[in-house]
């Protein structure tokens, strides 16, 4: 514990530093836990700032204008700034460990992915400081984004572009670590669900953010170079940017909902004291979805006119992904019988979970039917499904995962009264705020509407979502302050404090920056808990003590990503003025010029050497 | 609670009647149909919404046809959800850890294929429920086989309101469309600038109205009277206010609408002395984008106001009342945001005040096709004067 | 392994590009992200597929394009491709001065494919004036062809780069993965080329 210790007795400006130029999968997790964490408390004020605005028929709380940029940014933010970051962080800080591996594939490009991230984050915030965010909703629809004025769809599409190109990058490296770095024995019917699912969402990102890209592109050159993708009037078709969105937009739910499912899986096993029931079929079921993830886009789209025929195809993809959906469910229920369920802040999660996202589920397969979808698209239904999918789904489980990964992050354990005080807020309040929501969508009230009409019955329901929309915040509020809490009073905990199955839990809390000593040999699923049912204590290594391979720290990756910053301004003002092109030169020649640094400086890292391992053991 | 009342007798009305187009009528309907009574009562318990804008209360063939599908899937999803929940309270109270129990390993089971096949295959049974009728009814609605032999109506949504042409009668009106009864009605929807979407829950599910290309889609009206239209693709500053309706009368009124609406005249003069200086005003700011008649020649800029004095509300959304009209004349921006006539040039340079828009109004409130506005009209009008 | 034996040229194996774990890394990374890169061009692809017609009373593909000059191009990508080939052969061999010949041999094959492309687009923006902002078809245009442009650009420099900065010191266990990579590069972009070929150039002409 050498290091925790040195770290502990380091400066401001050090411990800066160190996070600055880190490649450490440990840190950049904690980078995207703060990151992410920030993002979505910015998305939630806008969240309450629109519930606030709905909260009477005709209210003028906030102008229509700003109402757009409000909901806009919310989706936005939320999706990409939080939920995705928020992700990758456990990714980060979990994967590595489960697969009993030292580090990422790529630890230089996973500094990198944190960084574009960040600064696309903050390039897309930066509108409302110019005269106003993006306001042309999160899916920009052209030619309603490709016409909006100001500055806001720009820093939209270059702060997704940037952010964007951050996790295709974070994608690839999960890949790659997954496949190659998996400790002696880990075989791939071995690796925890968390992991599985992790890798199927990287392979989604990876097949999936590359249509974005080409959309942003695309929507860049119309806006700002002059081309016409989707300008009916030069022969473009905006459809085309609805097909490459959801492209992107359907694969990218289940990039955030598999690894929510992962998280589930491990609590629900750990915490039955059960191993997962239908293991092979959970994997499998993981597959599938993310397969059969990306068949079914245009369900986004039927309203758009494409016909009965195409409509019809896409209607029957998209039940079919209900079928291992519902293998998943069922399998988390018979993991749950006959275990010991022991209900503890993320148990209850979990347990909250199950019966959210079937409600989520069923009304993903009623949305699915196309000539009903008639009815419910663009209302607040589909608000209310989406909002059951995402939060019900994938906010639910990093709430559950940061109680349950918590120890392993930071080596205290989250206060389990305070945690189940924000369950109880949180999920009653988001019951409050989405049920109602589904039948203001069968009333007639579609989604995007700054006021609703007096008298038209939409009154009440819209009251109650607002109450529950104030009780998620009190809920958040509350986590907070269990953070605070839980950091000042620093009671550090063993490295395996819920009697927990997967090697994540084999080391100390927080783990060395070497992760294994030497490397664990794994010997069959939940391998913690094979040791342990065997009488051992920990992993049998399977390797001697040899010296560790580390990767140095690296400043390059933010100022790869600050140039890229800089150059976003240069793309958004040359349109108002050439000589902005000059500002887009100095930020490519940043970021170019750091890749050729890259390129021609060795960095072979350095190693640890056995005799300080050995030292340190000792101590 | 009369809106809860028709629900349920509009859905007596789905079993007892033979519907005249037959897909909906397959005999397995008729089986669902007494199960569907107790999802009914669910949704009722929960209100459905206001009568006339509610896609609950179906009283056009196309909500009817996406209905009968909410319907089906809606019951099959309680089925699914019950099952999940019955196990999920089960084993939540059986096997949850009780005191002293904490050190208990329980037996590590590693799966069940039997049960893995049985959860895969009723799933796929019960998805298979919910496609066929959702196939059948999404090509019905698509259907075009009768657009020919129909009334046509080209629709232009704009930035935020909804002008309707009728190619044949040579018409054009604007926010108001108006249909016969039990007629199919086919719809020609293109956008003038950025894309918007149809909807009249009561009457029909929604159709994209994009500005490359034309969609189609056909309702069908069984009551007279007036239905909510809201616009559902995000458009704009004013999305939430492009408000529309649909005016159902029986084929007379309509037939003796479309003569009247043929009939206005362009030259039309005012006959009040108000009225004369509002026209006067009217053809100095406002005639280069409004047309006094219903001629279909007139390029759409903005809102037709031949048939005006009968509209069901001002702007789309405020009660018909001299007083609205004249606060949307004189602030705009107020009533619809982002709205197109902010680009009006009388608006900068200030040349209307109060008193010219009550002139203004005067005029406008003479430019009518018929004396007096269609019974459903009158009716919708009292009722939004109750309400509010 | 230590740094001696990753930059020690004495003891290469067979595959220099694979001997390592970073190595490894690289070549099955490098392998994805040309997975994402299909998807991207596929994307370009659909979109000018779904353009291609809509000239808005401008230029058109016939009007455009001539065969000639876009087959010298292809046969100057094809053959540069192959030219690389030959230089991971080398590569494999340990011949470093043989790989950085081919590699150059590459990279002025390369340079004419490139030139080749910089007079198209300046005559058709001069001489035919049609640019980017003529139609939904010229945006298309551009962009599919110049995306791919732009990575010819990019791979040259990557290519001049690793040959400049290894000249003096040779192959060793550390760059081989990086000119293994760059070459897989050069080839999926000649791939890319071959789809142009026909998707832009045969089926506009015809």
């Amino acid at each position: 514990m050498s290091t925790m210790v040195a770290t502990n007795k380091k400066g401001f400006g050090a411990t800066l530093w160190d996070y600055l130029t880190t490649v450490d999968h440990k840190k950049i997790a904690i980078l995207y836990l703060v990151a992410g964490g920030f993002f979505f408390i910015i998305g939630g004020l806008e969240a309450l700032a629109i519930r606030w605005q709905l909260v009477k028929p005709m209210n003028d709380f906030v102008s229509a204008g700003f109402y757009n940029e409000l909901i806009t940014m919310h989706g936005t933010t939320m999706i990409f700034l939080a939920a995705m970051p928020l992700i990758f962080a456990f990714m980060n800080a979990v994967v590595p460990l489960q697969i009993g591996a030292r580090d990422v594939a790529f630890p230089f490009l996973n500094s990198l992915g944190f960084w574009l991230f960040l600064f696309g984050g903050i390039m897309l915030n930066v509108g409302w400081f110019t005269g106003g965010a993006a306001d042309a909703g999160w899916t920009a629809y052209a030619p309603l984004s490709t016409t909006s004025l100001g500055e806001g769809v720009d820093y939209y599409v270059l702060g997704l572009q940037i952010s964007g190109a951050g996790t295709l990058i974070g994608g690839i490296n999960f890949l790659v670590t997954i496949v190659n770095m998996r400790a002696p024995g880990m075989t791939y019917m071995r690796m925890p669900l968390f992991t599985w699912t992790a890798f199927v969402a990287s392979a989604l990102i990876l097949f999936a953010f590359p249509a974005l890209t080409v959309g942003l592109f695309l929507m860049m050159f119309d806006r700002l170079f002059g081309a016409g993708f989707f300008d009916p009037a030069m022969g473009g078709n905006s459809v085309i940017w609805q097909h490459l969105f959801w492209i992107f937009g359907h694969p990218e739910v289940y990039i955030l909902a598999l690894p929510a499912f992962g998280i589930f899986s491990e609590i629900i096993s750990t915490f039955s004291k059960k191993r997962l029931f239908g293991y092979t079929a959970m994997v499998f079921a993981t597959v599938l979805i993310g397969f059969l993830g990306f068949m079914v886009w245009a369900h986004h789209m039927f309203t758009v006119g494409m016909g009965p025929a195409a409509n019809s195809i896409f209607a029957v993809a998209t039940m079919a992904i209900a079928v291992p959906t519902g293998i998943k469910i069922f399998n988390w229920l018979f993991t749950l019988w006959g275990g010991n369920i022991q209900i503890n802040t993320p148990m209850l999660w979990a347990l909250g979970f199950i019966p959210t996202f079937t409600l989520g589920g069923m009304t993903g397969v009623m949305v699915a039917a196309a000539s009903a979808d008639f009815q419910y698209h663009d209302t607040y239904f589909v608000v209310a499904h989406f909002h059951y999918v995402i939060v019900g789904g994938v906010v639910f489980a990093l709430l559950a995962g940061t109680h349950y990964w918590w120890p392993k992050m930071f080596g205290t354990v989250l206060d389990d009264k305070l945690g189940k005080v924000t369950f109880w807020l949180f999920f009653v309040g988001f019951h409050l705020t989405f049920f109602i929501q589904h039948f203001l969508g069968l009333m007639g009230m579609p989604r995007r509407y700054w006021v609703y009409l007096e008298g038209q019955g939409l009154d009440l329901g819209n009251l109650i979502s607002t109450i529950g929309a104030f009780l998620m915040g009190i809920g958040t509020i509350v986590l907070l302050i269990n953070i605070i809490k839980t950091s000042v009073k620093n009671e550090k905990v063993s490295g395996d404090p819920w009697d927990a199955r997967t090697l994540e839990w084999a080391i100390p809390s927080p783990p060395p920056f070497y992760n294994f000593k030497q490397l664990p040999l794994v010997r069959g699923l939940d391998p913690l808990w094979v040791e342990k049912t065997e009488g051992r204590k920990g992993m049998t290594p399977a390797e001697p003590l040899t010296d560790i391979h580390m990767p140095n720290n690296s400043f390059l990756p933010f100022v790869m990503s600050l140039g890229l910053f800089i150059a976003g301004f240069g793309f958004i003002y040359q349109k108002y003025d050439l000589s902005w092109l000059i500002v887009l030169f100095i930020g490519m020649g940043i970021t170019l010029g750091c890749m050729l640094i890259r390129s021609v400086k060795d960095d072979l890292g350095y190693h640890i050497h056995k005799e300080d391992l050995k030292k340190e053991a000792e101590e | 609670m009369s809106v809860e009342l028709e629900f349920i007798q509009v859905f007596l009305n789905n079993i007892k009647l033979k519907r005249k187009r037959g897909l909906n009528m397959k005999d397995w309907m008729g089986k669902i149909r007494t199960l569907s009574l107790f999802s009914f009562l669910v949704i009722i318990l929960s209100a459905c919404g206001k009568d006339n804008l509610t896609a609950l209360v179906p009283k056009g063939y196309g909500a009817e046809q996406s209905f009968n599908v909410i319907i089906i899937s809606i019951l099959v999803m309680i089925v699914v959800f019950v099952v999940v929940m019955a196990i999920y309270v089960y084993v939540i109270l059986k096997y949850r850890q009780r005191k002293g129990q904490e050190d208990q390993i329980p037996k590590q089971t590693e799966g069940n294929k039997t049960l893995e096949v049985v959860w895969t295959v009723i799933p796929i049974l019960l998805l298979i429920i919910i496609a066929v009728p959702t196939i059948a009814s999404t090509y019905d609605l698509a259907d075009e086989s009768e657009k020919e032999d129909s009334i046509n109506v080209n629709v232009t949504g704009l930035q935020f309101w909804w002008n309707f042409e009728y190619p044949n009668e040579e018409i054009q009106t604007s926010q108001e469309l108006y249909i016969p009864v039990n007629e199919r009605i086919y719809l020609n929807m293109m956008s003038s600038d950025v894309i918007h979407s149809f909807w009249v829950p009561s009457i029909t599910g929604k159709m994209d109205v994009s500005p490359e290309n034309e969609n189609t889609m056909y309702i069908e009206a069984y009551e007279e009277g007036v239905y909510w239209g809201k616009c559902t693709e995000f458009c704009g500053d004013s999305h939430s206010l492009m408000d529309f309706k649909i005016v159902a009368v029986s084929q007379e009124e309509y037939d003796q609408w479309v003569d009247a609406m043929q009939s206005t005249d362009p030259e039309y003069t005012a006959e009040s002395a108000t009225a004369q200086e509002g026209q006067e005003l009217f053809e100095n700011s406002c005639i280069s984008c409004h047309a006094i008649d219903a001629s279909s020649n007139h390029p759409v800029v903005g809102p037709n106001l031949a048939d005006f004095a009968n509209r069901t509300k001002v702007a789309g959304i405020n009660d018909f009342s001299k007083e609205e009209i004249v606060r949307w004349i004189v602030d705009p921006a107020e009533v619809k945001p982002g709205n197109g006539m902010l680009d009006a040039p009388y608006l900068e340079e200030n040349t209307i005040g109060q008193a010219e828009a009550e002139k203004i109004a005067d005029f406008l409130l003479e430019l009518k096709a018929t004396d007096e506005p269609v019974d459903s009209v009158q009716q919708f009008r009292e009722n939004e004067a109750n309400d509010n | 392994m230590s740094e001696q034996d990753v930059l020690n040229p004495e003891q290469m194996p067979h595959d220099p590009e694979k001997a390592t774990l970073e190595g490894k890394n690289k070549f099955m990374g490098f392998w994805f992200f040309l997975g994402g890169e299909t998807v991207l061009f596929a994307s370009l692809f659909g979109t000018y597929l779904a353009l291609k017609d809509s000239t808005n009373g401008g230029s058109t593909s016939e009007e455009l394009f001539g065969l000639e000059l876009v087959f010298i191009m292809t046969m100057l990508l094809l053959t540069s491709s192959l030219t690389s080939v030959y230089a991971m052969y080398h590569m494999k061999n340990h011949d470093f001065k043989k790989m950085q010949i081919w590699l150059g041999i590459t990279v002025v094959l390369g340079l004419g494919f490139l030139g080749c492309e910089i007079y198209e687009f300046y005559h058709y923006i001069h001489g035919e004036h049609f640019t980017m902002r003529s139609s939904a078809f010229g945006s298309a245009f551009y962009t599919l062809v110049g995306f791919h442009g732009g990575h010819v650009v990019f791979g040259l420099l990557w290519i001049t780069a690793l040959m400049i900065r290894n000249a003096k010191r040779g192959l060793n266990l550390y760059n081989a993965p990086k000119f293994y990579v760059a070459s897989l590069y050069w080839h999926f972009i000649d791939v890319v080329w071959v789809f142009i070929f026909t998707v832009v150039y045969l089926m506009g002409v015809l």
